[in-house]
C-alpha cells in the first residue's frame, strides 16, 4: 500500500503549483537527512515529496560583487568546496562541515538544517550572525526574509505551505571582517551541538569592534540572536573586560532545558565560554591573525 | 499509487528499476537490483553500511530515494572490483584483517575509495574523520586504518 507521490520539477514556479495543490501533506526534499530519517521514524506521513534539485538556483554558489548567493539545498561538500566562500566565511562553512559524517556532508544542506528547525542545528547559529536572507518562494512571487525569521519552534517555521527557500544571499564584507562558530559536544565528531555559538564581526585597523552580530544554538527553543551580546562587543577591543562581558551577556541570553545532553545550569555556563572563545576567533581572522579551519 | 520508472547506471552498466517513493536507494539496490553488498545497519544515516557513490560523492544509500537515482551513477561495493581482480583497498582490509563480521566492509571500503579519489595522500588523522561516518563494532578501528593508509600507498605507487 502506498499513497506518497514524488515530483522533480524544473522550475519554481511548478514546484510551488505542486505544494499548493496537494490535498495531504507535502514535504519538499533537498538532501534529505533529517527528512528520510522522520518519514521513517513515522514523524510525517507526507502524501507529496517536492524534490527542489533540479531547479535551477537551487544548487550552486555564485559571487556578485563581494556577496555570495547559495543555493538552498547545495550539498555540504559542495559549499566547503568552494575557496571564495570559506575565505570570506569561514565560520559558516566549518559550521555546515560540523553537520554528520563525509556520507551526511554529501547531501545535507542550509535551507534542510534551516527548515528542519532544530534548536541545536549547527549552521543556524553561523547563518543568523552571518546576517543571511532567505529568498522564499511561493505563490505571490519571491520575499527576502533574514534568517533569524524563519524558525519559530522546535520543527515549525514561518514559511507557508506553499513556500520554500530558493537561495541565501550573504552580504558583501568590508574589510576586516571575519566570522567564527564553535559547538560544544562531548566527543570530537558526530554528535548534536550541547551549545553552539556563531560570531561574525568587523573591526577598525585598531583592531576595535565597529559591527558584529552573535547568536547561541541549543540554548532555548529556536537558535538566537543576542543582540546584547553584539553590543558589548561593538566599539572594544576583546580584552579582558570585554570577554568577561560577553560570557556574562551570553550566560543572560540562555534560556536552556536540562536534558540527556547537559542540565540548564551546565550549558548556560558553556555559553558563556564558548562565546569567549568564538568571539576570539573571529577577532584574530578579521585581523588576519589566523586563518583556515579550527576543527 | 503507480511505480515510478528509474532510468540510471549501476556500476558501469545502464539499469532501470520500478519503485515506489518511499523505497530508499538501499531498497532498491538489495530488494529490486538484488546488489546486495550495502547493507541496512541503522536505517537512519549514523552508521554507514549502506554507503555508495553517487556521481563519485559519497552518500548513505538509506538517505536517498530511490526515485532520486533518476539519471544518475551509482557505484556500489559490486562496482570496486574488476572482475575477479581486489582493488588495493580491498586486497589490504584482508592482508590487514581489517574486519571480522564483515557487515560494516563494504561501506568502509566505499567509504575509502570516495576518500583515496579525493585524497589520494591522507593523513591519518584525515583518514580517521573521513571514515567517522562508517561503526564498526569489531575491529576497534585501527586495523582499518592501517589498510586504508597501506592502501593510500599502493596507489599511490610507493608499495607494493
Amino acid at each position: 500500500m502506498s499513497s506518497l507521490s514524488y515530483a522533480a520539477p524544473t522550475s519554481v514556479d511548478a514546484a510551488v503549483k505542486l505544494l499548493a495543490g496537494a490535498s495531504g501533506l507535502a514535504k519538499v526534499l533537498s538532501g534529505g537527512t533529517d527528512l528520510l530519517v522522520q518519514m521513517r521514524a513515522g514523524r510525517f506521513k507526507p502524501e507529496l515529496i517536492v524534490d527542489t534539485k533540479k531547479i535551477p538556483g537551487v544548487i550552486g554558489i555564485r559571487e556578485e560583487n563581494g556577496a555570495f548567493i547559495i543555493g538552498a539545498g547545495t550539498p555540504g561538500a559542495v559549499v566547503e568546496a568552494h575557496a571564495g566562500l570559506t575565505a570570506a566565511w569561514p565560520g559558516l562553512v566549518e559550521a555546515l562541515d560540523l553537520i554528520g559524517s563525509t556520507q551526511v556532508q554529501g547531501r545535507c544542506s542550509l535551507a534542510g538544517n534551516l527548515c528542519n528547525a532544530s534548536p541545536a542545528a549547527d549552521s543556524v547559529p553561523a547563518l543568523y550572525a552571518a546576517a543571511a536572507v532567505a529568498v522564499v518562494v511561493g505563490p505571490n512571487g519571491t520575499r527576502e526574509v533574514p534568517v533569524e525569521q524563519i524558525p519559530t519552534g522546535p520543527g515549525r517555521t514561518s514559511l507557508a505551505r506553499d513556500e520554500f527557500i530558493l537561495e541565501f544571499k550573504l552580504p558583501a564584507r568590508p574589510a576586516r571582517s571575519s566570522d567564527a562558530y564553535l559547538r560544544f559536544i562531548p566527543r570530537t565528531e558526530m554528535d548534536i551541538a550541547v551549545v553552539g555559538c556563531g560570531i561574525s564581526v568587523t573591526l577598525d585597523a585598531n583592531g576595535v569592534c565597529t559591527a558584529a552580530r552573535c547568536s547561541l544554538g541549543a540554548v532555548a527553543p529556536t537558535v538566537l540572536l543576542v543582540q546584547a551580546m553584539a553590543d558589548i562587543l561593538v566599539g572594544n577591543k576583546l580584552d579582558a573586560d570585554t570577554l568577561a562581558k560577553l560570557d556574562a551577556a551570553a550566560q543572560a541570553a540562555a534560556k536552556p532545558i536540562s536534558d540527556k545532553r547537559g542540565t540548564a545550569e551546565y550549558r548556560t555556563k558553556i555559553a558563556g565560554v564558548l562565546a569567549r572563545r568564538t568571539a576570539a576567533i573571529a577577532f584574530d581572522r578579521a585581523s588576519g591573525k589566523a586563518t583556515g579551519k579550527t576543527h | 499509487m503507480s511505480k515510478s520508472h528509474v532510468t540510471t547506471t549501476i556500476n558501469g552498466e545502464a539499469a532501470e528499476f520500478l519503485c515506489e517513493t518511499q523505497q530508499t536507494l538501499l531498497d532498491v539496490l538489495r530488494d529490486v537490483v538484488g546488489l546486495t553488498g550495502a547493507k541496512e545497519g541503522c536505517a537512519s544515516g549514523d552508521c554507514g553500511a549502506c554507503s555508495v557513490l553517487i556521481d563519485g560523492t559519497l552518500v548513505c544509500s538509506c538517505l536517498v530515494l530511490g526515485v532520486e537515482a533518476e539519471g544518475k551513477a551509482i557505484t556500489t561495493i559490486e562496482g570496486i572490483a574488476q572482475g575477479d581482480h581486489l582493488h588495493p583497498i580491498q586486497q589490504k582490509f584482508l592482508e590487514h584483517a581489517a574486519l571480522q563480521c564483515g557487515f560494516c566492509t563494504p561501506g568502509l571500503i566505499v567509504a575509502t575509495k570516495a576518500l583515496l579519489d579525493e585524497n589520494p595522500n591522507p593523513t591519518e588523522t584525515e583518514a580517521r574523520y573521513w571514515l567517522a561516518g562508517n561503526l564498526c563494532r569489531c575491529t576497534g578501528y585501527d586495523k582499518v586504518i592501517r589498510a586504508v593508509m597501506d592502501a593510500a600507498a599502493v596507489m599511490r605507487g610507493e608499495t607494493v
